[in-house]
């Protein structure tokens, strides 16, 4: 059984007050996230992430298909025990302090009184927050409402959580803090899937990435997998510092470093290049295919279709 | 960075003198509008649509009206006003709104019907009034003491002040004056033993300040024509034993009519005239009384009300 | 299930007197000790009927004022402020909130209201110097004044699921206002013939029935209230609040979360 399910789920809806427009705000999506895996939900801004996550969290209702979590369809309440949400720029109650508030959380999530306080010193502890337990959510920092939004996510010991932009607007420390969470979080077992416009996180941590644009999934996979079934290029480094001229007519960015030149081509080119070293008797130290990163993949995925639309539109 | 000192000062300054300047163009509205407000009232919506638009708090509202109509009678009152258009209105009001104030009603029977400068001089409208009290509260028999009351004193129709305190005295709990002076106004009707009959019983069945003064000063008037009277006829009595008039009380006195010098309820003593008549010091402080002036008295404006026990 | 309403409805109370509603029994306290010296020197005769009038005339006021101000944000803020987000991805379902709100509310009101019953019987008792029997009537009048506070309360809520607070206070201060006219209405309707009659009269039954729940004057005037006067009064709101809540709960239930 899969952590998450989804199957054709779509949204549209009307806007506009006097001509009414349909607007899909995701179109039919079909996708799997396996458990205890971290998975990146990718997209600029506007492209379905938020939307998807409030239909899985049942705070929408899709226009059509359906979605299962844990086994459950989405409308069934009991999956809720099983989940965390961190949604997007958080805001609470800033009346309460953050231990009350992590307090009230756990009483709807069912948390026996007995265990509640415990549990929420510890979580207050996990997320850096114990010197401000007693202080008035209104007096906090960004940061420190997003710390304070993970720990009402995992308070009650979820299996699976949910993070809609979890680092927007932390500094790096605190990134690098958030990171660590989630990787802890996957070490525990549990599964993550969290949606972001910021690649290197993606990079950083998820076994599996799926790439959203106007609301239509462009992609899903390893990123390794998305990256490498795409053009590359390579990397020749070879001693000397002699550039044959060969080289720069197949479009080689040639570097020289120390005693060595490094260039990188097109992998179409590879054998050509060879060829031309091989000629001027040049030695050859590596040949090392130089990946797509994940930000040319993103943009070649995001970027096509936008020129595609505008001039459909 | 503080705030500049320049505009504070400016800003400061120029808050005092809207202050001020607020403070006294109001005292001229209040000149200017001294006579919008009279007609203000009049232009009030019917009290049926008062009522409607007071959503159900009728009873504060009614409280309040009831304020203004004393505060406006008294004040005028003060003045010696010859006229009171807007009591009748405001005790309407202030009835319709909560219909079982009844001392709105006594106020209406004692100042509503009684002759200007003492009243609005209306006893036919204050005659509506109480019989609507009355259709409201059939069982209050002070309502209809009320009425008889105005019959009686106001329009001098003792007939129909005998059926209003004979159908009064028929409620339960009625007090047993009615009775009585239904049962008396056949004979006494017009004599001073019924007027201070009833005085004493508003005097003792109402309190409101205003009515209970008002009925202490009538009942001192009563006193002082009683007593103007008997000492006339003491004095005729020596005049037909003697031949002539006394010279003064201790003349009375000397023939035993007198026990000593009269004195009237002010605590000044009466009194006697050479040419026999018997008159009170100061006539001004007495309001009401019929017997015991000098020839060509004239009342002052504002009648004295005494304050009432 | 009735853990999580409670919860959510001492949350609701926490708000409320965080944002210190509870000041307003302050400036109540202020009024009625002003009016109870007062009224010794202004209405002299009719000091009970005067202060009964004023205080319970200003606790209804009052209370109406804090459950129209209070209710129509109690849904509309959360959506507004998301933390309405992190509250439904728990076990809780959308009724429960909306019932959870509702009680939060009203317990505050209800407190509210204690509070100011001892301050109108503070100064009944400066003025009057001794109770009657017949104040107990006036406790009669202040649960009338509660369910009136539990019907608004339901409606605020109501309109705050689905539109905004602006509106919703004025929908809520509307029906406020005609259901004080509501015996009239019904009057009205009975006059009229044809389809005005069907509107009339729609509208008649439709409205909050706050005349009959109105005894403040008969109060003042040391009257009784019939038994069955209070049992059907206290149906009726039961009744009315459960229409109100339902609304709310079907238009929650269906709401797309933006």
């Amino acid at each position: 059984m899969s952590a998450i399910e989804i199957q054709g789920l779509e949204k549209t809806y009307t806007v506009g007050f006097w001509r009414k427009r349909q607007k899909r705000a995701l179109k039919p999506l079909h996708l799997a996230v396996e458990r205890g895996e971290i998975f990146g939900f990718l997209g600029p801004n506007g492209a379905g992430k938020t939307t998807t996550l409030k239909l899985l969290m049942g705070l929408m209702y899709p226009t059509t298909g359906s979605a299962r979590i844990l086994g459950k369809e989405i409308s069934d309440p009991r999956i809720k025990a099983q989940i965390g949400f961190l949604p997007e720029q958080p805001y609470f109650y800033d009346y309460l302090t953050a231990r009350e508030l992590l307090q009230y959380y756990g009483q709807l999530s069912g948390i026996p009184a007995r265990d509640r306080n415990r549990k929420v010193t510890e979580m207050l502890e996990r997320v850096g927050l114990r010197d401000s337990a007693g202080v008035q959510l209104r007096k906090f920092s960004k940061g420190m409402l997003q710390r304070v939004g993970l720990a009402q996510a995992i308070l009650h010991d979820p299996q699976i959580v949910f993070f809609d932009e979890p680092m927007s607007g932390l500094d790096p420390m605190g990134r690098r803090e958030v990171r660590d969470l989630m990787e802890q979080l996957k070490q525990e077992g549990k599964t993550v899937f969290f949606s972001t416009h910021i690649l290197s996180d993606a990079e950083a941590l998820c076994d599996r990435v799926a790439i959203i644009h106007m609301g239509e999934l462009r992609g899903v996979g390893a990123i390794a997998e998305l990256t490498a079934g795409v053009h590359g290029r390579v990397e020749l480094v070879w001693q000397g510092t002699a550039v044959p001229a060969g080289l720069r007519a197949l479009g080689a960015e040639c570097h020289i470093t120390g005693e060595n030149v490094r260039a990188v081509l097109a992998e179409t080119s590879q054998d050509a290049a060879l060829d031309a070293l091989r000629k001027e008797r040049l030695r050859l130290i590596s040949v090392t295919p130089v990946r797509m990163s994940l930000e040319d993949y993103f943009v070649q995925q995001t970027g096509s279709s936008q020129a595609a639309t505008r001039g459909a539109s | 960075m503080k705030p500049s000192r320049t505009i504070t000062i400016f800003a400061g300054l120029l808050l005092a003198g809207c202050l001020l300047a607020s403070i006294l163009l109001q005292r001229r509205l209040d000149q200017e509008r001294s006579q919008a407000t009279l007609e203000e009232i009049l232009y009030v919506p019917s009290p049926k649509v008062l009522k409607r638009l007071s959503l159900g708090y009728d009873g504060l509202l009614a409280d309040i009206y009831w304020t203004r109509a004393v505060q406006y009678f008294g004040g005028k009152h003060h003045q010696g006003a010859q006229e009171y258009k807007l009591l009748a209105p405001l005790l309407e009001i202030t009835t319709e709104l909560d219909p079982q104030l009844m001392v709105a009603y006594e106020f209406g029977a004692n100042f509503l019907s009684a002759k200007p400068p003492n009243g609005a001089g209306d006893p036919q409208r204050a005659v509506e009034l109480v019989e609507y009290g009355i259709r409201q509260n059939p069982n209050e028999w002070r309502l209809y003491y009320n009425l008889g009351f105005i019959y009686y004193m106001e329009l001098h129709d003792y007939a129909g002040a005998a059926d209003a305190f004979a159908r009064g005295s028929k409620v339960p709990k009625a007090h047993p004056w009615l009775r009585i002076m239904a049962a008396q106004m056949a004979q006494h009707a017009g004599d001073a033993k019924m007027a201070r009959m009833m005085w004493t019983a508003t005097y003792e069945s109402s309190t409101d300040p205003s009515i209970r003064a008002n009925a202490a000063t009538h009942l001192r008037a009563l006193q002082v024509d009683e007593e103007v009277s008997a000492l006339e006829s003491i004095v005729a009595q020596y005049r037909q034993k003697a031949g002539h008039l006394p010279g003064g009380f201790p003349d009375l006195i000397a023939a035993g009519l007198l026990r000593g010098v009269p004195i009237d309820p002010l605590g000044h003593p009466y009194k006697l005239t050479p040419d026999g008549r018997v008159e009170v010091q100061s006539p001004d402080d007495l309001a009401f009384i019929t017997k015991g002036t000098p020839p060509g008295y004239v009342p002052p404006k504002v009648p004295k009300f005494l304050p009432s026990d | 299930m009735s853990g999580r309403i409670v919860h959510i409805a001492s949350n609701t109370f926490r708000e409320a007197v965080r944002d210190r509603v509870l000041y307003n029994l302050v400036a109540f306290a202020l009024l009625m000790s002003g009016a109870a010296v007062l009224v010794g020197q202004i209405s002299i005769g009719i000091e009970r009927l005067v202060v009964i009038n004023l205080g319970l005339t200003a606790v209804s006021l009052f209370g109406i004022v804090i459950a129209i101000f209070i209710g129509i944000g109690l849904v509309s803020k959360e959506i507004e402020k998301r933390t309405l987000y992190t509250v439904l991805s728990r076990p809780v379902r959308r009724w429960e909130f909306i019932v959870g709100k509702f009680c939060g509310l009203a317990g505050t009101l209800v407190v509210n209201t204690f509070f100011m019953a001892i301050g109108v019987f503070g100064a009944l008792l400066y003025v009057s110097h001794h109770f009657q029997r017949a104040d107990g009537w006036v406790l009669v009048a202040l649960y009338f004044i509660i369910l009136q506070f539990l019907i608004i309360t339901a409606l605020a809520l109501l309109f705050s699921s689905f539109s905004s607070p602006l509106l919703a206070a004025v929908f809520a201060f509307s029906l406020f206002i005609i259901g004080s006219f509501a015996e009239d209405l019904r009057g009205f309707a009975s006059m009229t013939s044809g389809v005005s009659r069907w509107l009339a009269f729609g509208a008649a039954y439709l409205v909050p029935n706050f005349s009959a729940l109105n005894v403040i004057s008969s109060v003042a005037h040391a009257q009784p209230v019939s038994a069955q006067l209070i049992a059907t009064n206290t149906g009726y709101a039961l009744v009315y609040v459960g229409m109100a809540l339902c609304g709310a709960v079907l238009i929650f239930e269906r709401r797309n979360l933006k």
